[in-house]
């Protein structure tokens, strides 16, 4: 139980460094890493959102709004 | 667009046709494995995608990264680990590699490749999913009860777990289409097990008022003796989007889904399943999947903060109450009056009203809606 997670190393500029090291100050940030970690992971969330593709073929889709239609939800 | 299925992917692994009936047929020779009642859910849930990206139950390493760090190891957020247990004599017969067979009912529901076969330690599941180790938890109590070992790996369903219920059952792929064909871009989702009173309704429509469609998801399956029946709930919810919904505002259908009863683990969960049903936003509410007084009554709105990725916006929306001096629905941050202007809606209350054959007040539950459930000549779980 209990096995360390897996980090790696991104170098970021040392004055953007800085700037994130005064911005989380009495934040709940407790290091630029965690607050680095907490804004990718949103804005790479984003990014993946407008790639989606639904993952059905239109032979599935016609199907589907067939059910739909006799449950009487179309 | 509905919401992207999480992980990014919708799994659906159902077999059909001539590959379903080989399948069927394989059954006899692969080792049987007799499922429970919610160990068949959850195996019918990884099959339609409602636990997307999973495909089946977890392997140890995804395990452990769940109870640690609310991730899979791919670092999509996953708060409940989707475990089959099995006890040691049934462990030791099986190999990783092997197909097995998991059957309901005495009917074949779904073949599964085992890729993983590990021992769990029980104390960090419960402490880390259900933050306490008390046997009054039902979660732990149940936990307690299930075998030594669990088994990771993909299933494929071959079968469904029939409930007398489908006519009210959409799942993921269903809802998706049906959304966009309802040219709905922001649906948010709500999760019930109750009948529907006032103060859902003035939650749902509160919600409502920012987006496109609301979906109402009851939970379908075991309930205790003295719930309202399953039936009772979705007349009930049809009797009021009828009377009190604007035209194609509003979508009505089941899920069969366990409740775990882990507070704002199992919050954040709900609001995932919802996202692979192509939400955009999820209400949350007071005490959101807690029991007893485990968890704080907005404990479950804090966690969200932890998961600036989650991809679906959740909704905090305090209890509601009638207010006689404000003239309707409000809540605590809407309404400044004194708690004897307040009508609070009492669940008790209203269920003992309904037993009695009794409308209960308007401004706890719509007259029609009421009507409708004292219609049933049994509308408890006896």
């Amino acid at each position: 139980m209990g096995r360390d997670k897996g980090y790696t190393t991104v170098s970021i500029p040392t004055t953007l460094y800085n700037r994130i090291k005064e911005l989380i100050k009495d934040t709940g940030f407790t290091s630029v890493s965690q607050y680095v970690t907490y804004v990718l992971r949103e804005i790479v969330a984003e990014h993946e959102q407008s790639k989606t593709v639904e993952p059905f073929t239109e032979e599935d889709r016609r199907r589907i709004i067939e059910k739909l239609k006799k449950l009487g939800y179309l | 667009m509905v919401s992207r299925p999480h992980g990014g992917r919708l799994v659906k692994r159902v077999a059909t046709g001539r590959r379903r009936e080989r399948l069927v047929l394989e059954t006899t020779e692969m080792y049987s494995l007799d499922l429970t009642y919610e160990q068949a859910i959850d195996t019918e849930d990884l099959g339609r995608g409602v636990f997307s990206p999973l495909e089946g139950f977890v392997v140890e390493d995804d395990f452990l990264s769940i109870l640690n760090y609310m991730r899979l190891t791919n670092d999509v957020p996953w708060t409940i680990p989707i475990v089959l247990d099995v006890d040691r004599e049934r462990a030791r017969k099986i190999s990783m590699g092997d197909e097995i067979a998991l059957w309901y009912n005495n009917v074949p529901l779904a073949i599964m490749r085992v890729e993983d076969l590990y021992q769990w330690d029980k104390y960090k599941y419960v402490e880390s999913v259900f933050g306490t180790k008390s046997p009054e938890h039902p979660g732990v109590a149940k936990v307690r009860s299930m075998g030594e070992f669990l088994l990771g790996g993909p299933v494929e369903l071959v079968g469904e777990v029939e409930t007398g219920l489908e006519r009210y059952i959409l799942w993921p792929d269903e809802t998706r289409v049906l959304f966009s064909e309802l040219r709905w871009r922001t649906i948010v989702g709500f999760q019930t097990r109750n009948v529907p009173h006032m103060g859902h309704e003035y939650v749902q429509k509160s919600a409502l008022v920012f987006v496109d469609g609301l979906f109402i998801n009851p939970l379908i399956g075991w309930k205790k003796k003295g719930d309202y029946r399953d039936e009772v709930i979705f007349e009930a919810y049809k009797v009021l989007i009828e009377h009190y919904y604007p035209r194609k505002s509003a979508v009505l259908a089941g899920l069969k889904m366990n409740m775990r009863y882990a507070g704002p683990r199992e919050a954040v969960h709900h609001a995932i399943v919802r996202k692979n049903f192509g939400c955009t936003h999820f209400i949350v509410g007071r005490d959101h999947a807690g029991v007893g007084d485990f968890y704080s009554p907005y404990e479950a709105w804090e966690i969200f903060e932890e998961f600036p990725d989650l991809g679906i916006t959740p909704l905090f929306i305090r209890e509601a109450f009638y207010c006689r001096k404000c003239g309707g629905m409000v809540n605590e941050k809407i309404c400044p009056h004194e708690e004897e202007f307040r009508v609070r809606i009492s669940g008790t209350k209203i269920r003992e009203m309904l037993s009695r054959g009794e409308r209960p007040p308007s401004e706890m539950m719509r007259p029609e809606v009421a009507d409708r459930i004292i219609s049933f000549r049994k509308p408890f779980v006896e």
